[in-house]
């Protein structure tokens, strides 16, 4: 099937297990969010279905096993943007999105026209137009977030896995980039998977959720069905309130303990 | 047409290489011998025409046998040394990387003083065996730090701190070996602190093969540094093995470095100065700062050797002085007017 199927995963570093018995299936075009508290494991997946951590298990995107994949060929398929991105500081904001170029490129090959006209269209979407020849460290962090989702686009890839995405956003910022994520995965059928802390952000835009604990998934359906007020108070050790709002939204507060 | 990403344009090119002939040509003009720049000059059109030369046997000589060989060399010896310094600072992302961070510099150093101690006579044999000592030792203490960081896990924090052991290691033993034969510290010292003053055409064939073979690699692999400096879980999920690029990366380096030592000594500064100014004047992308880099340590050392053997002629002061005296300032006037662009 077209989409995104996991079978019992598990992956983590040097002999130890971050995340197991992970299972789900994605439809092409839809979008996950992975929730948990800190530690869960949510990095560590997203980096097992990118193929930067040993995994075991059963990973399939789009009906192909993706450790059988040659290293450019799942380049072209997966896009990944971790969580705190290196920024190359002097690196010009076209260089830098250039890079996701990368796995359509032979290794000593050069960029060629098609490649920059894909980049030129990557900054038009993203509205880094006017930034394109500027240095990342000039950016502000939201402008360097987009700078990086950028050269995530820039691959063409099918499935984007986004490491909380939204991380030193203030909450404009995060919804614009939410908003921009939405509007290509509309735009273009990509399969999203993002790690999020937000999770009312998370309730919004993902279609489903899945709810990692200590390495193993806990809740996985509709925010409707994962964002329950007894299920987040026990994984996240932490005393909320789940609302829903006007718009059929779920809300999650955080309440002071009562003394 | 796109003209916001960083590439090396024709007329950036064409301008490196003419400072380079530029410096090819005045460096061979001028020397600590008077023969008149003009005479030389004639001499060279008199060559390349088959004209009448000005110059006596012996003159020509001068220009033919011990300057222009002088003069290549330290391009060679420069291009090798900025060149390695730009990858060094691709490999291990760090701005204060230089081509003798792993280990070159204190293997040569340790085999260059073996050789000295135990054979003070060596540097009046035809072939010398200091220039191959220095040359096995650099390799040599690359080749162990990269052992030794491999056994320790590999990463670029482990390999950078191995070179650190190792570099004390080696250079303990330099000590040690200095010690116990204090009549040859001089010529230890002076061969430390570098200079091309034994040059000659053999010491230019001698090393040509392994720079160019290392300059062709490295600047094939401009565009992965680019992809490296991401961190190597982007660089992988962008299809590039980082192991493997930063491997045949400091392979190169460490091969034109290890040359250079071989038939200059250490010459230090060149390897982080150059490809900072070229990054500041030109760009930060290795698709500039590679090719760049090799024009601009070339002409760098070729003004320093001008300098190093014309300022106190006949004698001459070590290059590494010049190398030092001339590029910190210099350094630190293109930081001032590139302020914006340094943090």
């Amino acid at each position: 099937m077209s989409g995104l199927v996991l079978r019992a995963v598990a992956a983590g570093y040097s002999g130890r297990t971050a995340v197991s018995s992970v299972s789900f299936d994605m439809p092409a075009g839809s979008w996950l969010a992975v929730i948990g508290p800190n530690g869960a494991g949510k990095s560590t997946l997203l980096k097992a279905i990118a193929g930067l951590v040993p995994s075991t298990g059963e990973i399939r995107l789009d009906g192909v096993a993706t450790a059988a994949l040659p290293a450019r060929a799942r380049a072209r398929a997966i896009g990944y943007a971790p969580q705190t991105p290196l920024i190359p500081d002097g690196l010009t904001v076209t260089d830098y999105v250039l890079l996701g170029r990368t796995p359509h490129l032979g290794a000593l090959a050069r960029e060629g026209a098609r490649d920059l006209a894909i980049v030129a269209q990557v900054l038009a979407r993203l509205d880094l137009d006017a930034l394109a020849g500027r240095a990342l460290r000039t950016l502000s962090g939201g402008e360097r977030q987009r700078a990086v989702l950028a050269r995530v686009l820039a691959q063409q890839a099918g499935l984007l896995l986004l490491d909380e995405p939204t991380t030193g956003l203030d909450i404009g910022h995060a919804q614009a980039l939410l908003e921009l994520v939405d509007r290509l995965r509309a735009e273009d059928g990509a399969t999203v998977v993002t790690t999020l802390h937000d999770l009312t952000l998370a309730a919004q835009y993902a279609d489903r959720l899945l709810l990692l604990d200590n390495g193993a998934p806990v809740a996985v359906g509709t925010p409707e069905q994962v964002l329950r007020q007894e299920i987040v108070a026990r994984h996240y050790a932490a005393e909320v309130e789940v609302l829903t709002t006007a718009r059929g939204h779920r809300v999650v507060v955080p309440t002071r303990p009562a003394s | 047409m796109d003209t916001r990403r960083t590439r090396l344009t024709p007329l950036v090119l064409a301008a490196g290489v003419l400072a380079l002939l530029a410096a090819v040509t005045v460096s061979t003009l001028l020397g600590a011998a008077e023969l008149g720049w003009t005479r030389v000059a004639r001499e060279i059109v008199a060559q390349v025409t088959g004209g009448v030369s000005p110059l006596s046997e012996r003159e020509a000589a001068i220009v033919w046998q011990v300057r222009l060989p002088r003069v290549l060399l330290a391009g060679l010896v420069g291009a090798a040394l900025a060149v390695s310094g730009a990858a060094f600072q691709g490999v291990f992302r760090n701005p204060l990387a230089d081509p003798y961070l792993l280990g070159a510099a204190a293997g040569a150093g340790m085999a260059a003083t073996i050789v000295v101690v135990a054979a003070p006579a060596a540097a009046d044999w035809v072939i010398g065996p200091l220039p191959l000592a220095a040359f096995a030792g650099a390799l040599g203490g690359v080749g162990l730090t990269w052992l030794l960081g491999r056994s320790a896990g590999g990463g670029t924090a482990v390999l950078l701190l191995s070179g650190v052991a190792v570099a004390a290691f080696l250079t303990a033993i330099q000590t040690f070996a200095q010690q116990l034969n204090t009549d040859t510290i001089k010529q230890v010292y002076t061969w430390m602190l570098g200079g091309l003053n034994t040059s000659g055409w053999h010491e230019v064939l001698l090393t040509l093969p392994y720079i160019a073979v290392a300059a062709v690699v490295l600047c094939l692999s401009a565009r992965l540094l680019d992809v490296l400096a991401v961190g190597d879980d982007e660089a992988a999920s962008l299809g590039v093995r980082p192991g493997r690029v930063r491997l045949y990366v400091l392979l190169a380096a460490s091969l034109a470095t290890a040359a250079a030592v071989a038939v200059s000594g250490l010459i230090g500064f060149v390897g982080i100065v150059v490809p900072h100014v070229v990054r500041l004047l030109a760009g930060a992308s290795y698709r500039v700062v590679v090719p760049l880099s090799l024009l601009g340590g070339a002409v760098f050392l070729i003004v320093a050797d001008q300098l190093a053997r014309t300022v106190v002629a006949p004698a001459e002061l070590p290059i590494g002085v010049i190398t030092a005296f001339t590029g910190a300032p210099f350094f630190v006037l293109v930081l001032r007017t590139n302020r914006d662009r340094v943090r």
